[in-house]
């Protein structure tokens, strides 16, 4: 009731015009890859997907790795999970007070900023500036960080369950042999969790394709820092696109379709295993 | 190979190339906590040294450090309102969703019907169906109800989006419970619903603390759903009925709205946001154990 009548409907009206009134076919679609904004949104949110999902990744399985080996690991682990607690919304601001700018000379009150004038650099506005790294801005990477910054605590913990439940005779086994620890990791750490990198990392790539509430609060979308679902956003509620809305909505199904189908295998596989 | 016994040299050296790992773990702990640190230290501080230096500047004579930013913020600017609020949208709508969630899982679990393994299926398929294909008709079909921006409206849509993971989460878990159990009951006369309410709900209290964890962390944080059946302007949609109740939204839109309307009143926006904290962090530390199970059997929601 609650998703399967909308999710038709939602279909139906991205064959519609605007204020679906009149059925005009693929048009909004078209329009989509046409638009500049959408276009930008569309590639900002493949950057999302490719460098939030491997940044995360590979920073929760280093992490967990690490702490396997110090005494200190649950401190660690409950310090880079806290932030899975609270909302996106109190981390936009936790991060635009990081990314808190003032001219070069001023005191910074902002971390960041505080940061990079102590050791001598001008500061920067990071979550304006468009200056480009490869291509894309790099207030787009400002935005991603913070997304990282939530969202590692879930990566390490999925990852260190996995890598405790490897028999540890093995991996001991390897090391009186005088493997390096690095041996360790790359020939049976990694193989025998390579599943568990598999989910955690389609998890990661559906939620970059959602992701809202970050962009939304900390630039709103501007200085080309917009995402599908913060334009979809505009374009339904400032604009009153709701071809273009519900157009972008059916894209983004697609874009996660291979993660239904996934799941569904894997789903079939344990009930057959049941 | 035979295991040499350590020198005390070896040992040393051991030790000695092990602080790069040391030094490299201390440092992510540290860039994990000076954010919120920052934020917390500030929402303390008064407004003339919040825009003018740095908060780590704070821990030096003189302290000063007040309270008027949190007495400001709840009374003046509504964050206490929405903190009510925000209760009165996540308390219910969490019960709401396990209610109904255990309910179906009892059935997808321990029931045979016609369809049903195609009907879990399908609702399998809706845990990654983005939230965002459905509000367009959802807000339509709530504008129908007379319920948009009710708190009836909110809890019946944060039910909606939470109910596919809740009952693939406890259907799992209850399917796991020992069969013997439940059909000696049942031979021994025990209706389903007694079956349930006695057997099946007790033995799931794990289960249902971590579903209850998450439910509450999603509602709480949500931005997203309140924003679009909440707060926003309802009247830009065709076919909606104005709003049935003016209450102030939950922390989240406040906190969004006072980002864009004040965003350079950073004592303000620090002290905001750690009230709207307070609570997740503090279910967060009393029930770590059942999030991190919840996190480990069921993943995050799409």
């Amino acid at each position: 009731m609650f998703l399967v009548y909308p999710s038709i409907d939602t279909f139906r009206r991205s064959l519609m015009n605007s204020n679906s009134t009149e059925f005009v076919g693929l048009e909004s679609y078209a329009r989509v890859f046409a638009k500049e904004e959408t276009q930008l949104a569309l590639l900002n949110s493949l950057l999302w997907m490719i460098v939030f999902t491997g940044v995360t990744t590979l920073l929760g399985l280093l992490i967990a790795v690490m702490i396997e080996r110090v005494w200190y690991d649950v401190i660690v682990k409950t310090l880079v999970f806290l932030p899975m607690a609270i909302s996106f919304t109190a981390a936009a601001v936790i991060w635009r007070f990081v990314y808190g700018f003032q001219p070069t000379g001023f005191p910074q009150w902002g971390a960041a900023n505080a940061a990079l004038t102590t050791l001598g650099f001008d500061s920067h506005p990071f979550l304006i500036s468009k200056e480009v790294i490869p291509f894309y801005g790099i207030n787009n990477v400002a935005v991603i960080v913070a997304a990282v910054w939530m969202t590692t605590g879930f990566a390490m913990m999925v990852f260190s369950a996995a890598i405790r439940s490897l028999p540890q005779e093995l991996l001991e086994a390897a090391r009186v042999d005088g493997a390096k620890e690095w041996q360790v990791f790359w020939h049976i750490i990694r193989p025998s969790i390579m599943p568990t990198i598999y989910v955690v990392a389609t998890v990661l790539v559906i939620s970059a394709l959602k992701v809202f509430d970050l962009v939304f609060v900390m630039t709103g979308g501007l200085f080309e820092t917009d995402v599908v679902a913060n334009r979809m956003y505009k374009e339904m509620f400032e604009y009153r696109e709701f071809g273009i809305a519900t157009a972008l909505s059916v894209i983004l199904l697609f874009l996660s379709l291979p993660v239904i189908a996934i799941n569904i295998r894997r789903f079939r596989r344990q009930e057959r295993e049941r | 190979m035979r295991l040499q016994p350590d020198t005390r040299i070896q040992r040393v050296i051991r030790a000695a190339s092990r602080g790069p790992l040391h030094l490299a773990l201390i440092a992510i702990a540290l860039l994990w906590t000076f954010p919120s640190v920052g934020l917390l230290v500030s929402s303390f501080r008064p407004k003339l040294n919040v825009a003018t230096s740095g908060w780590w500047t704070a821990f030096q004579l003189p302290f000063e450090f007040t309270l008027e930013n949190y007495a400001f913020v709840l009374f003046r600017r509504g964050v206490g309102d929405s903190f009510v609020s925000s209760i009165l949208i996540t308390v219910p709508a969490t019960f709401l969703t396990i209610l109904v969630a255990a309910f179906a899982a009892f059935a997808f679990a321990w029931m045979s019907f016609r369809l049903r393994d195609f009907l879990f299926f399908f609702v399998i398929a809706l845990l990654v169906v983005p939230l965002q294909m459905t509000l367009i008709p959802l807000l339509n079909l709530l504008g129908f109800f007379k319920l948009n921006a009710t708190y009836l409206g909110i809890w019946l849509v944060h039910m909606g989006f939470g109910l596919p993971f809740a009952v693939f989460l406890l259907r799992n878990f209850f399917a796991a419970l020992p069969r013997e159990m439940l059909e000696a009951s049942q031979v021994d006369g025990a209706s389903s619903r007694v079956v349930f309410f006695k057997i099946v709900l007790p033995l799931s209290t794990p289960a249902l603390a971590s579903l209850a964890i998450f439910m509450f962390l999603w509602i709480w944080n949500d931005l997203l759903v309140a924003l679009i059946f909440l707060g926003g302007s309802p009247e830009l949609v065709p076919g909606i009925l104005p709003p049935v109740s003016a209450d102030r939204g939950p922390l989240t839109l406040t906190i969004a709205s006072l980002v864009s309307s004040r965003g350079a009143d950073w004592e303000l926006l620090t002290a905001a946001a750690f009230v709207s904290m307070v609570l997740p962090l503090a279910v967060f530390f009393a029930l770590q154990r059942y999030f991190v199970r919840g996190l480990l059997t069921g993943g995050l929601r799409g």
